[in-house]
């Protein structure tokens, strides 16, 4: 019987240091074998955020420049610019892309910089240690909004996909999640058809993936998961929310 | 190609063409949006990359970008748009990215006006980011010397895979001066593929690049600041550049000063020796490295009697002065900064009044 199934070629072999039921290291291989079925690996380049995937270099193999929090859209924008020939991706959380990188994410979207966006939405700041994130959920506790999320004092949760699909620009925008199997295999295939869209030279694409921090949530993995299902995915719908013309 | 009559923005696209760099992403700010203006023309031209950004400070990225690509990249801007890159400038030296920033400056702190001023001395060599980094810093004082320092700069900031910024003023930004683009000055891109995250097929490797400036281990990061200095100790011993004037006679002052309001004190210099008051001159050409030993060796000689920093600020570079003249003569200063140009003639009285021992 042959080998079935194995490590995508453009992940090393060092251990992550993700927290035990976090959703990085699924969505880090959906990346990984997209790289490896479109044979992009030694043309691509990915950015790495500041926030818990700060250290995706360590486990992506291939080349990677490490972003100033939230600037990862205007260095993706610099490589593209006087590259056009290389694969950029850039890999963000909910904080650096929603938060401080908000400038710099909508700017690129609308000049349709013809890159890849992984937006990871945990609903939290998850690195600097469970912080509230402009996608914190209403009445959500964070170590910042300890009696939960005021929308008086602070409004909603912001949603990226429907923020950028917005705008005029064509661009491939979608929101899936990796929190069971059927929306991690769908996931796969939005991711891969967002790099599809990177290798035609047609547009802007951005895949935001509602994921789960356990950690500081406060919850096991499994609760932190039905909580995802109840509570974020009815507010972050999934679906493809813009396709190029 | 002979001379050309162009204001000093337009030489500055021009002189970065020239020196082999086709990728400039900007900012408009005034004094120096014609840079901007100029190069929105004349990049598609040659086949470059412009791109106007949404912010001084995703502009600093998309620098930081281009050039982790192992691109020759550069922008332009002014003071308060310096302010707002100086974030990205920090990351670029701790990357160790060959960039090269022009800040035209103008007036400030704040919006501060939009005349001629060196009010950021201090900000381009002294940090203005946060960490342990130096730019290597140089300071033109004709539209000439600004093309000949921009074409320099390329191979500086590749030489030492550090950022490198021309400090001008308003003035040089704005005046028209003949210009020519000496050939000797254009030179191929240095090799990067032994860092640069430009794709491995790009270099025909297996093995990645990182452009990063996260060291979580102390000993690493020590490691890096020291490799960092050793680079910066290099530019001290080997970049320090400066032009004097009149300086071999026995002159009685020492005048300290760079870019436009050196100009001034020149022609304050020929006008006091016509009148018979022998005043030298030294002109800072790099502000960072320093000219320390010369400045000191200068305001060293017997008949020197004081030593005046002239600056466009309110006191900046005389406190470099003060380090290099180490207490063996008196030390002064005058400056303006408001965005009026001092005069010879006021520059005269200054340096009368220092004789007459008024100071």
């Amino acid at each position: 019987m042959g080998k079935t199934f194995s490590k995508p070629r453009s992940l090393t072999d060092q251990p992550t240091h993700y927290c035990p039921g976090c959703t990085h290291g699924v969505i880090h291989r959906l990346v990984a074998e997209t790289i490896d079925e479109l044979d992009i690996m030694e043309r691509t380049v990915g950015i790495a955020p500041v926030g818990c995937a700060v250290l995706a270099y360590n486990y992506f193999n291939c080349d990677f420049q490490e972003a100033a929090h939230g600037r990862a859209p205007a260095m993706a924008t610099g490589i593209k610019r006087v590259r056009p020939d290389l694969v950029v991706f850039t890999y963000q959380g909910d904080g650096d892309l929603a938060s401080i990188g908000m400038g710099e994410i909508v700017h690129a979207a609308n000049r349709g910089e013809k890159f890849t966006v992984i937006f990871v939405n945990n609903a939290v700041y998850g690195m600097t240690g469970g912080q509230m994130a402009p996608t914190t959920m209403p009445g959500q506790r964070t170590t910042t909004s300890p009696r939960g999320r005021n929308v008086e004092e602070v409004g909603m949760p912001i949603k990226v996909a429907e923020l950028l699909a917005a705008l005029e620009t064509p661009a491939y925008i979608t929101r899936q999640t990796v929190i069971d199997p059927k929306g991690i295999r769908k996931a796969k295939k939005a991711i891969r058809k967002a790099f599809e869209y990177q290798l035609a030279g047609r547009c802007f694409s951005l895949v935001e993936v509602v994921s789960t921090c356990p950690t500081n949530w406060g919850m096991t993995p499994v609760e932190a998961v039905a909580w995802a299902r109840e509570t974020l995915l009815p507010y972050y719908q999934l679906g493809e929310f813009k396709v190029p013309e | 190609m002979g001379k050309i009559l162009m204001k000093g923005n337009e030489a500055i696209g021009e002189a970065a063409i020239r020196a082999g760099c086709l990728n400039y992403f900007a900012y408009p700010i005034t004094p120096q949006s014609e840079v901007a203006e100029y190069l929105a023309k004349r990049m598609p031209e040659v086949g470059g990359v412009f791109l106007q950004g949404e912010s001084e400070v995703a502009v600093g990225y998309m620098l930081f970008g281009a050039a982790g690509a192992g691109e020759r990249v550069f922008t332009t801007s002014s003071s308060p748009g310096i302010s707002l890159m100086s974030e990205a400038i920090s990351y670029i030296a701790a990357a160790q990215l060959p960039v090269v920033f022009v800040n035209i400056i103008r007036g400030g702190p704040g919006l501060g006006g939009i005349l001629p001023s060196q009010g950021d001395y201090f900000q381009a060599t002294k940090g203005g980011g946060h960490g342990d980094y130096r730019l290597l810093v140089l300071a033109p004082a004709s539209v000439q010397e600004t093309a000949e320092m921009v074409m320099m700069a390329f191979p500086l900031a590749e030489k030492y895979r550090n950022p490198v910024m021309i400090l001008g003023d308003g003035l040089i930004g704005q005046m028209m001066e003949p210009v020519e683009f000496p050939d000797h000055l254009r030179t191929a891109p240095s090799d990067k593929n032994a860092w640069a995250s430009n794709g491995m097929a790009t270099r025909g490797s297996r093995q990645r690049n990182l452009v990063k400036s996260l060291f979580l281990d102390p000993e690493a990061l020590n490691n890096q600041n020291l490799l960092l200095k050793s680079k910066y100790d290099r530019m001290r011993r080997e970049e320090v550049r400066y032009e004097t004037y009149n300086l071999d006679g026995d002159y009685r002052v020492l005048i300290v000063s760079y870019g436009t309001m050196s100009r001034v004190c020149r022609t304050a210099v020929d006008n006091l020796k016509a009148a018979g008051v022998e005043v030298g001159l030294l002109r800072p050409q790099t502000l960072f490295p320093f000219p320390l030993e010369a400045v000191r060796e200068a305001a060293g000689r017997p008949a020197c009697q004081a030593v005046i920093s002239i600056e466009m600020s309110m006191g900046q570079m005389v406190e470099d002065v003060e380090r290099a003249v180490c207490g063996i003569r008196p030390v002064h200063w005058y400056g303006k900064c408001g965005g009026d140009v001092p005069t010879p003639e006021e520059v005269m009285d200054v340096v009368r009044g220092l004789m007459a021992g008024g100071r």
